[in-house]
C-alpha cells in the first residue's frame, strides 16, 4: 500500500514537469493540432498587443472644446476618428475614452504625429455659403461623399489636386438655385460661392452659370496630402465639437524594437537566477517551488496571451516584479516549515503546518498589494494602468500558485517518504534545536 | 537581537538619505519634472556629432526663443534629449526647435529619436491625480490592516511607507533622473511590495501575542518576531531584487529609470520593515499597556480604600 502511493506521488510529479513545460510551450510558442491553433503570447496578430512604447509610433490625446460633452458626443467623436484613421490607412490604430472629454489615439508605427493630430482633431463643418454669407449647403446634411483627385479641373489646365465631392439628391436643386443667383449677380462682384472648412474659406469660385450637376469639386492650395485628409475628415463626417491636442508622444521605432528583447532576455535570466537561489536557500522544497514557479509563467503567459493585453514597458516591469514576488510566498511557507521542523516534527506534520501558519501572512500581504493594483488602474493614468493589470493578474495567479500547486506537489513529496531531514533543513545537532 | 532596544539608531540612514535629498533638491533646483507633469516639448534627438549642452540650449533660445534644457543620452554621446518649457502651441516650438537643428547639424527628420509634447494643464491634472491616487491606495491599506490587526500597526505601517515614498523621492532629487508617470507607477509598487514585509513580521507579532505569557514583554516578542521571520524578509527581498536588477542591467533607457526607484524602493522596504516600523510599534504597545496596568492597580486600590 505505502509502496503504491510512493509510486503515485513520483508518477504526479514527473507529470507536473511535463505539465509545466507543455503550459509554457502553449503561452509563448502556441500550437497547432488537429485544426486546433493558439498562436501564443507573442503572436503578431492574436497574442499582446504592443504599446507604443515597444512598437514604436504616436500617442496623441485631445480635448474637446466644450464643457461636459455627453457620453454620446465622445462616442461620435471616437466612430469619427475610427473612419478617418481607417480612411488614413492607420487600420492598427487604438481609440480610448477618458472622464473629461479626453480621447487618445495610439497608432503603431506613425511617425508623422503632427499631421494625425491635425487630421482627428479638426471639426471638418463644410459649408457652403454665398457672398452675402447665407448658407447654403452643409457638409453633414448635403453631402454624400467626397473623395481625392488628381486631374485637371479645366479642359487644358494643369492637373491640379482637388476634392470631389457628391450631393445628396436634395442638395443638387439647392446648389443649382444657388449657382443661378450668384450668376445673376456679376455686375456687384457678388458672383461666387465660398467652400469653408470649420469657418476657414477654402475656395471662392466664380459662378458664371447655374451648375445643375450632383457633384462640384473644390480646388484650393492643396498637396496631395492636405487634399486627401480633406476629403477623408468631409467622408468621415462633421465633429460635434473641434478638439485640441493637449499632449503628443512619437516613440521612434528603434527604441521600441530593443525593449521586448531585452525584456524578455533579462526576465528569463532572472527566473533561472531566482530557481537556482531557491534549490540553494530550501534544498528539496526549492525544486518544488521552481516547479510552481515555471507553471506560474506558464500562467501568466497565457493569461496576457488570451487578454490580448496591450502590453508597454511599465507592464513588462509589473510583469517581472510579479515574477520575484511570485516566490515569496514559497519563502514565508519554506521559513516556516524550516522552524516547526527544527522543534523536531515530522516532515508531514512540519509541512502541514507551515501551510497553516504562513496562510494568514501570505494573504495579507497579498491583498494590500491587490489594493494598490485596483487603486493604480482607476487611475486612468496611462502608463500606470498597464502596470496595474499586469501587477494584479501576477499577484492573484501567485498566489494560487504558492497555495494550491506548490502544497499539492509538497505532500506527493511528502508522501514519497523522505527520510533524510537534511534535504529539508540544515541540521545543527541531534536535538534538532535552532542555532 | 536588539531592534527594539537601537530603534532610534536604525532611523540615522534613512534619515541620513533625507537629509543628502534635501540638499541635491536645493542644488538641483528642484525635481526634475518630466513635460508629464509640467507641459511643454521633450525631443531625444540623434545630432550625430559631439555637442556642447549649453552651446545648443543657447542655440535654440536664440533662434526661437524657447528656453530649452538640454542633456546627453545614449552611449555615443551624440545624442540630446532637449526639453522645452511650455509655450503657446507645442506644436510650433517643436517644428521651429527641429528647424534649427536641422540647419546647425544637417540632419533630417529620421534623426528625431522620439519626442513628447504635453499642455500645462494636462500635466497640472496628471501630477494632481498622480497625488490622489497614491492617498487613496495608502488609505485604503491603511484601512486594511486596522480591520486585520490594529490601528497602531497601521499607523506604523504607513509610517514606514512615507519613510519609503520620501527616499525615492529623495533618489529622485539625488540623481536627477527624470519624474514622471513611472515616478507614480515605481512608487506605488514600492509601497505595495514593502507593505508586505511589513505585514509579514506584524502578521508573526500578532501570532506571538496571543501565545504570550505575563512575563514576557512586548519588546522581547518583537525582537523574536523580527527575528523570526528575518530570514523570509531578506530572501523575498533577494528574489525580487534579482529580477529588478537585471532588468536595470540589460533594459533600454526607459526602462533603466524604472528600475532604479524600484531598486531603491525595495531594499529601503525591508529596511523599514525590519528596523523601524515593529520596533517602534513595541514601545507604543508597550506604553500602552503599562498604561492600562497602571490604570487597573488604581481602580484596584480605589476599591480597597471604599
Amino acid at each position: 500500500m505505502y509502496v503504491l502511493m510512493k509510486k503515485k506521488s513520483i508518477t504526479i510529479l514527473c507529470f507536473g514537469v511535463v505539465i509545466a513545460v507543455i503550459l509554457n510551450i502553449v503561452a509563448f510558442v502556441g500550437f497547432n493540432i488537429a485544426g486546433f491553433q493558439y498562436g501564443g503570447m507573442l503572436d503578431p496578430e492574436k497574442g499582446i498587443r504592443k504599446g507604443i512604447d515597444l512598437a514604436g509610433g504616436s500617442v496623441i490625446t485631445l480635448q474637446a472644446e466644450t464643457e461636459n460633452p455627453t457620453d454620446d458626443q465622445m462616442n461620435v467623436v471616437e466612430s469619427i476618428f475610427q473612419t478617418r484613421l481607417t480612411n488614413a490607412g492607420y487600420t492598427e490604430s487604438r481609440i480610448s475614452k477618458s472622464e473629461g472629454g479626453k480621447i487618445t489615439v495610439e497608432i503603431p508605427s506613425v511617425f508623422d504625429t503632427d499631421s494625425v493630430a491635425q487630421l482627428l482633431g479638426a471639426m471638418a463643418q463644410l459649408k457652403f455659403v454665398d457672398a452675402d454669407g447665407v448658407q447654403i449647403l452643409d457638409g453633414a446634411t448635403d453631402i454624400k461623399d467626397a473623395s481625392y483627385q488628381y486631374s485637371a479641373t479645366q479642359q487644358g489646365g494643369n492637373a491640379t489636386h482637388h476634392v470631389q465631392v457628391e450631393f445628396a439628391p436634395e442638395a443638387k436643386a439647392k446648389f443649382a438655385e444657388a449657382t443661378r443667383k450668384a450668376a445673376a449677380q456679376s455686375a456687384s462682384g457678388k458672383n461666387y460661392i465660398s467652400i469653408m472648412m470649420d469657418d476657414t474659406v477654402v475656395s471662392s469660385p466664380r459662378v458664371s452659370e447655374e451648375i445643375n450637376s450632383d457633384s462640384c469639386v473644390i480646388t484650393g492650395d492643396f498637396t496631395a496630402e492636405t487634399a486627401q485628409n480633406l476629403a477623408n475628415q468631409i467622408k468621415s463626417g462633421q465633429l460635434p465639437f473641434n478638439l485640441s491636442t493637449i499632449s503628443q508622444e512619437t516613440v521612434g521605432a528603434e527604441l521600441g524594437a530593443d525593449a521586448l528583447p531585452t525584456s524578455l532576455m533579462a526576465a528569463a535570466i532572472g527566473i533561472l537566477l531566482i530557481m537556482i537561489f531557491m534549490v540553494v536557500m530550501y534544498r528539496i522544497p526549492g525544486l518544488i517551488a521552481d516547479l510552481s514557479l515555471l507553471i506560474y509563467v506558464g500562467l501568466i503567459g497565457l493569461a496576457m496571451g488570451l487578454m490580448h493585453t496591450n502590453l508597454s514597458l511599465s507592464g513588462i516591469a509589473g510583469i517581472v516584479l510579479s515574477i520575484g514576488m511570485a516566490v515569496d510566498a514559497d519563502c514565508i511557507i519554506f521559513e516556516r516549515m524550516k522552524e516547526e521542523l527544527r522543534t523536531g516534527k515530522t516532515i508531514k506534520a512540519s509541512v502541514e503546518a507551515g501551510f497553516n501558519k504562513a496562510f494568514s501572512a501570505i494573504l495579507d500581504s497579498n491583498v494590500t498589494t491587490i489594493i494598490t493594483c485596483v487603486v493604480l488602474y482607476i487611475s486612468g493614468i496611462g502608463t500606470v494602468t498597464g502596470f496595474a493589470t499586469t501587477l494584479g493578474v501576477g499577484v492573484v495567479l501567485s498566489m494560487f500558485t504558492a497555495i494550491v500547486i506548490t502544497k499539492f506537489f509538497l505532500k506527493q513529496l511528502v508522501n514519497i517518504g523522505i527520510k533524510n531531514r537534511n534535504l529539508f533543513c540544515k541540521q545543527v545537532n541531534k536535538e534538532g534545536g535552532a542555532q | 537581537m536588539k531592534i527594539v532596544e537601537n530603534r532610534w539608531k536604525f532611523v540615522i540612514i534613512p534619515a541620513l538619505i533625507l537629509v543628502l535629498g534635501i540638499v541635491m533638491y536645493i542644488v538641483n533646483g528642484g525635481f526634475n519634472f518630466d513635460v508629464e507633469f509640467l507641459g511643454g516639448t521633450r525631443m531625444q534627438v540623434e545630432l550625430k556629432s559631439e555637442f556642447d549642452n549649453d552651446e545648443v540650449a543657447k542655440l535654440i533660445f536664440d533662434e526661437t526663443g524657447a528656453s530649452a534644457k538640454v542633456q546627453k543620452s545614449g552611449s555615443s554621446a551624440t545624442q540630446a534629449v532637449i526639453k522645452v518649457q511650455a509655450t503657446e502651441n507645442e506644436d510650433e516650438t517643436k517644428i521651429a526647435v527641429m528647424n534649427t537643428l536641422k540647419e546647425k547639424f544637417g540632419i533630417t527628420d529620421e534623426e528625431l529619436i522620439s519626442s513628447s509634447t504635453a499642455s500645462a494643464s494636462f500635466g497640472m491634472e496628471v501630477q494632481r491625480k498622480a497625488l490622489l491616487y497614491t492617498l487613496l491606495a495608502i488609505i485604503c491599506i491603511l484601512i486594511y490592516i486596522a480591520i486585520r490587526f490594529e490601528w497602531r500597526s497601521a499607523v506604523m505601517a504607513v509610517i514606514a511607507l512615507a519613510i519609503n515614498v520620501l527616499i525615492m523621492a529623495a533618489v529622485y532629487a539625488i540623481t536627477n533622473i527624470p519624474l514622471n508617470t513611472t515616478f507614480i507607477a515605481a512608487m506605488l509598487t514600492v509601497i505595495g511590495y514593502s507593505i508586505n514585509n511589513t505585514i509579514v513580521i506584524f502578521d508573526r507579532i500578532r501570532e506571538n501575542m496571543k501565545g504570550r505569557r505575563k512575563s514576557n514583554t512586548v519588546t522581547e516578542i518583537v525582537n523574536n518576531a523580527v527575528k523570526e521571520t528575518m530570514g523570509r524578509t531578506i530572501n523575498s527581498t533577494i528574489t525580487t531584487l534579482i529580477t529588478i536588477v537585471l532588468i536595470y542591467i540589460m533594459g533600454v533607457s526607459a526602462i533603466k529609470e524604472f528600475a532604479l526607484p524600484l531598486i531603491v524602493g525595495i531594499v529601503a522596504g525591508a529596511y523599514t520593515s525590519i528596523f523601524i516600523a515593529s520596533s517602534f510599534w513595541a514601545v507604543w504597545k508597550e506604553s500602552e499597556i503599562k498604561a492600562r496596568a497602571e490604570a487597573a492597580a488604581e481602580r484596584r486600590s480605589a476599591k480597597k480604600s471604599k
